[in-house]
C-alpha cells in the first residue's frame, strides 16, 4: 500500500478515513489533526497553562509530545497508585513518565496516593464495598479527584488526558447499554469548569483510533509501559472495545460514526437538562471543599474516611 | 512455508502466502487491535506474508488482554 501523500511505502492505512499514510506523513498528520480539533471544540490556546494527565501509557505520552511539540505550555500529572504486587505496574509507570519528562526538559508533577491518601489503592480496595474484588471503581474515583485538585489548586486553565476514540465510543456504548443518561449528558471532548472547584477537561485525542496513537508512539520513538495494569484483564470496557473492533472490521469507520452521531445529537438538544453536575445541583464537599452532587461529603472523602477507619480497626 | 506471529508471549502460525489481515482474521485476531510489525517496522495489513517471516503484532488495546482464539496452520 502506498502513501496518499508521497507514494512511498505506507505504514498505517487508516480505513475510516480512507487514507493510508507513510511514517514521515503519519507523523505530520496526526499533529496536524490534534491542533485542528484543539481549534474545532475550542480545548485551549497558546496562552493557557495544561496539566496533561500521565500514566506513562501510549495515549498520555504521545498527547504530551504532541501539545510540547506543538508549542503548548504543558505540565505532566503522574498519580502513584501503588499497584505493584504483581509485576511493579506503578513503579514501571512512573519511570516511563519521569524519563519521557526528563528527556523533553517537562515539568512533571508526581502525587503518591498512598502519601496523601493513607493507602495504596490494592490496599484501600480490599478495604471498602466500592472496591472489593475489583479495585478500578475506586482507582477511577481517586485519580479522578486527584487530578481535579491539582489541576485547581495549580491554577492549571485545563486539565488534559490522553482518551482516544476507542475509549469514547466504547464507554458510550456501555451508558447507552444501560441508558445511563447522567453520564450520557456529562460526555463530552471538552467539559467546562465549574466555579468552586471543578476545572476545565479536554480530551485532544478523542477522534483518533486506538491504534494511530500507538502508531505515532511507536513511529515517534516513545518509550511507554506496554504491559497493562493487572486489575484490567476482564474490564468491561475491554469487552466493549472488542465488540465495537468487531463491527469496525466488517464496517470502517463504525465506531467514528457512533461517537461523532452521538455528539451531534447532543448538539441538538439530546440529553438536554439531565446533566446532574450543574453548578445549581452542587455542593460543597464538608471535608475538601470540592464540589459534590451529595448533600455532605464527596464521594472520594466518604470512600477514603472509610478506608482509614478500617485501617485503624485491622491494626 | 509458514509464517510466525507473536503477540503478547503467545506464538501463533500460518501458512504464507495470504494478507496479514487474512492471517489475523484467520486466527481469530481483530486488525482493529493490533499494530503487525516486521523487522521492527509497521506494516499494512495489505502485506502478503512470506515464507519464514516473522510478525510482531504490538497490541493497541488499553486496559487488558485480547483473546485471539488458540489456532495454528490455517
Amino acid at each position: 500500500m502506498k502513501c496518499r501523500k508521497c507514494g512511498g511505502k505506507a505504514v498505517i492505512n487508516m480505513r475510516q478515513h480512507k487514507l493510508a499514510l507513510c511514517k514521515e506523513h503519519f507523523l505530520i498528520w496526526l499533529p496536524e489533526q490534534t491542533q485542528r480539533f484543539i481549534e474545532k471544540y475550542h480545548m485551549f490556546g497558546y496562552q493557557d497553562r495544561i496539566l496533561v494527565a500521565v500514566s506513562g501509557g501510549k495515549d498520555s505520552l504521545a498527547l504530551w509530545d504532541i501539545l510540547h511539540h506543538l508549542g503548548y505550555q504543558a505540565d505532566g500529572l503522574y498519580i502513584g497508585l501503588g499497584i505493584n504486587q504483581e509485576n511493579g505496574y506503578s513503579l514501571k509507570s512512573q519511570e516511563f513518565a519521569e524519563k519521557f519528562a526528563i528527556k523533553n526538559n517537562l515539568k512533571l508533577i508526581v502525587v503518591d496516593v498512598a502519601e496523601i491518601a493513607g493507602a495504596t489503592i490494592p490496599d484501600a480496595a480490599a478495604l471498602t464495598l466500592r472496591g472489593k474484588g475489583k479495585p478500578c471503581s475506586i482507582c477511577g474515583l481517586t485519580k479522578r479527584h486527584i487530578m481535579n485538585r491539582v489541576a485547581y489548586q495549580g491554577q492549571y486553565d485545563v486539565l488534559v488526558t490522553g482518551h482516544n476514540l476507542d475509549d469514547e465510543a466504547a464507554a458510550l456504548f456501555g451508558n447507552t447499554l444501560n441508558w445511563a443518561v447522567g453520564y450520557l449528558a456529562r460526555q463530552s471532548p471538552v467539559l467546562e469548569e465549574i466555579t468552586g472547584g471543578l476545572a476545565r477537561k479536554a480530551k485532544p485525542f478523542f477522534r483518533f483510533y486506538e491504534r494511530e496513537t500507538a502508531a505515532y508512539a511507536l513511529l515517534q520513538g516513545i518509550d511507554y509501559i506496554y504491559q497493562e495494569c493487572p486489575h484490567a484483564t476482564g474490564a468491561k470496557s475491554i469487552y466493549y472495545k472488542e465488540q465495537l473492533n468487531q463491527l469496525e472490521a466488517d464496517r470502517p469507520g463504525a465506531k467514528l460514526s457512533f461517537y461523532l452521531s452521538f455528539l451531534r445529537a447532543k448538539e441538538s438538544g439530546l440529553f438536554a437538562h439531565q446533566d446532574p453536575a450543574t453548578q445549581a445541583n452542587l455542593n460543597s464537599c464538608q471535608t475538601c471543599g470540592q464540589p459534590t452532587s451529595a448533600p455532605e461529603q464527596c464521594a472520594f472523602c466518604r470512600t477514603w474516611d472509610r478506608v482509614r477507619g478500617r485501617q485503624t480497626i485491622t491494626a | 512455508m509458514t509464517v510466525q506471529f507473536t503477540l503478547r508471549d503467545q506464538v501463533y502460525e500460518v501458512r504464507a502466502g495470504m494478507t496479514v489481515r487474512h492471517a489475523l482474521l484467520k486466527l481469530g485476531i481483530q486488525p482493529e487491535s493490533v499494530l503487525p510489525t516486521l523487522d521492527g517496522e509497521l506494516i499494512t495489513d495489505d502485506e502478503i506474508l512470506q515464507d519464514n517471516q516473522h510478525i510482531h503484532l504490538v497490541a493497541v488495546i488499553s486496559g487488558g488482554t485480547i483473546s485471539p482464539k488458540q489456532v495454528t496452520f490455517q
